[in-house]
C-alpha cells in the first residue's frame, strides 16, 4: 500500500452541509463562502503518530476506567469494528477516541445540566489504537438518549462520539455512532443534516448476536471509513526534493 | 457524481459521514484541561515542543468567532505543522526524519471564559507544494465545535513573511484577494515572545478562508 498518494476529494454531498437550519447552532457557525480547493500537499499527506506507549491498558474499557466504588449502571456492551479507507484497505495504528453520556443520558461535563444523575463509576471517555487489521474494540455501557436545547422537545438518539486519526491529517474525522433499531435516529436534527438515508445507515452500529458475550455483554459492530488515496507517488518525490 | 448502481462496480466504500463534535468533546479530547480528572495522566497534544526543540519559539493565539461576532467558548482547535527545517514528524514525509524533539501536533479546548486558544510552538520551515515550489511557512488549523457539522480546516500564515506569502502557491489560489488577509496572523512581541494572533471567523464579511484539501 502506498502511503504517499494524494487523497480522493471529500464528497461534500455525502456529508452534512455546514448549514443545516433544523440544527440551530449551525446557523451562525457555518461558513457561507466556497471552500478553497487545493491538491493534497505534504501538510495534509502527513499526520501525527500515536504509539502504544501513550495508551493505558484500561483506556478502551469504560466499564473499568472510572471505577470508584463499583461498576457503572446500565446495559453492558462491546463496540467493535474496523477502520478502513475508501479502497477497503485496513488502517492500522489509527487512534480512536470516544466520549459518551452514561446510561441515564448524562455527560460528565460541567455544562451538562440534564436532571439525570451522574454515575459515580462512569466517566464516559476512552481511546484505543487499531491493530494490524484495522480492528478495534471498546467495552462500555450503552448510553441513554437525552433532551437538548434546540427545539423545546428535541432528544438525541443514544450515541457514542468518535474522533479518528488515520495516517494523514487529511483523514481527520469526527463522527457519531448510533444503535440499530433506535427510532430516535430518524427524528434527530443533527442526524437529519446528513443528506441521504444510505449515509445515515453507515453510522448505525449493527447488533451482533454472534459477538455477544453470553450472560455478560451485548455486541455492536461499527466500521469506520476514512478517505482513500491514490497509489501514484507523491510528485515532489520524483524531483528528489 | 457516479450513479449509485455504477459506483458499486468500483468496489469503493464511502467515507463515514461527519457529525458534529458537539459541546462535550472536552470529555474525550482534553479531559484534564477541562477539569474532568481521572482518565489519563496528560491530554494528548498538550505540548508540542520541549527545551531541546530546534527553531524560533513562537506563540500562536486567537479566538474563533461566530457570525454574530461572539467568540466560541466550546470550540476545540488542533494544529499540525512542520519543524524548523520544514519537515513533518509522524507519518508521510518522504524526505526523512524531522526534529525528534518536536511533535508537530497540538490540541486545545479554547478557554471556557474568554474563548482564547494559545499554542507554544516554533516557527515552521518551508514545505514544498506538489509542483516543487516552496510554500510559505504555515500551520494547519482544524476547528470543531457544537454547530460545526464537518471539521473546518484552514491555515495560519505568518505576518512577517510578506515575500514568501506573496509567492505562496496556495494563497495564490484565493480568487477574492481581499480575503487573503484572513489567513495572515500579525506579529507582536508579548513578554519577549514572538506572538502571532490568528482570529478565525466562521461567518460574515471577514469570514476566514477554509480549505477543502
Amino acid at each position: 500500500m502506498s502511503d504517499h498518494g494524494s487523497f480522493y476529494s471529500r464528497d461534500r454531498a455525502w456529508h452534512p452541509p455546514a448549514l443545516t437550519p433544523a440544527y440551530k447552532s449551525s446557523l451562525v457557525r457555518s461558513p457561507q463562502r466556497a471552500l478553497l480547493s487545493l491538491p493534497s500537499t505534504l501538510s495534509e499527506l502527513t499526520g501525527p503518530v500515536f504509539g502504544p506507549d501513550r495508551i493505558g491498558p484500561r483506556d478502551n474499557d469504560l466499564i473499568l476506567n472510572y471505577h470508584h466504588s463499583g461498576e457503572p449502571i446500565g446495559p453492558r456492551i462491546i463496540v467493535y469494528g474496523r477502520v478502513l479507507d475508501e479502497d477497503a484497505r485496513p488502517v492500522p495504528g489509527a487512534l480512536l477516541e470516544v466520549w459518551q453520556a452514561n446510561a441515564g443520558g448524562r455527560y460528565r461535563h460541567k455544562r451538562d445540566a440534564y436532571l439525570a444523575p451522574l454515575d459515580p463509576n462512569f466517566g464516559g471517555c476512552g481511546r484505543t489504537l487499531t491493530d494490524d487489521t484495522g480492528g478495534y474494540r471498546f467495552r462500555t455501557i450503552r448510553p441513554g438518549p437525552y433532551p437538548w436545547p434546540n427545539g423545546v422537545n428535541d432528544w438525541r438518539p443514544a450515541h457514542i462520539h468518535f474522533s479518528v486519526f488515520g495516517h494523514a491529517f487529511a483523514q481527520r474525522l469526527v463522527t457519531q455512532m448510533y444503535f440499530e433499531g433506535d427510532p430516535m435516529i430518524w427524528q434527530c436534527p443533527i442526524v437529519g443534516g446528513i443528506p441521504s438515508r444510505a449515509a445515515v445507515e453507515t453510522l448505525i452500529a449493527a447488533l451482533d448476536r454472534e459477538a455477544t458475550i453470553p450472560m455478560d455483554a451485548m455486541a455492536y459492530k461499527f466500521d469506520i471509513v476514512l478517505r482513500g488515496r491514490r497509489s501514484t507517488l507523491f510528485e515532489t518525490r520524483k524531483e528528489g526534493t | 457524481m457516479v450513479q449509485p448502481q455504477l459506483r458499486s462496480k468500483l468496489n469503493r466504500l464511502k467515507e463515514s459521514p461527519s457529525q458534529t463534535a458537539g459541546p462535550y468533546i472536552h470529555i474525550g479530547a482534553t479531559p484534564n484541561a477541562s477539569g474532568i480528572d481521572g482518565f489519563y495522566t496528560d491530554d494528548l497534544g498538550a505540548s508540542i515542543i520541549n527545551t531541546q526543540t530546534k527553531g524560533t519559539r513562537v506563540n500562536l493565539t486567537g479566538r474563533v468567532f461566530d457570525g454574530t461576532g461572539t467568540p466560541l467558548k466550546d470550540a476545540l482547535v488542533e494544529i499540525w505543522q512542520a519543524d524548523a527545517d520544514g519537515r513533518y514528524p509522524g507519518r508521510g514525509d518522504p524526505r526523512g526524519p524531522a526534529d525528534p524533539n518536536f511533535s508537530g501536533w497540538g490540541r486545545q479546548a479554547v478557554n471556557a471564559e474568554t474563548g482564547a486558544y494559545r499554542f507554544e510552538t516554533i516557527k515552521p520551515g518551508r514545505v514544498p507544494f506538489p509542483d516543487g515550489r516552496l510554500m510559505a511557512p504555515h500551520v494547519t488549523f482544524w476547528i470543531v465545535a457544537r454547530g460545526i457539522n464537518t471539521g473546518l480546516q484552514t491555515r495560519l500564515y505568518f505576518g512577517d513573511e510578506t515575500a514568501a506569502n506573496e509567492a505562496d502557491p496556495a494563497l495564490a489560489r484565493i480568487e477574492h484577494r481581499n480575503r487573503v488577509p484572513t489567513l495572515i496572523a500579525p506579529l507582536s512581541v508579548v513578554a519577549g515572545v514572538n506572538t502571532y494572533t490568528f482570529d478565525i471567523h466562521l461567518q460574515g464579511t471577514s469570514e476566514t478562508v477554509f480549505f477543502d484539501v
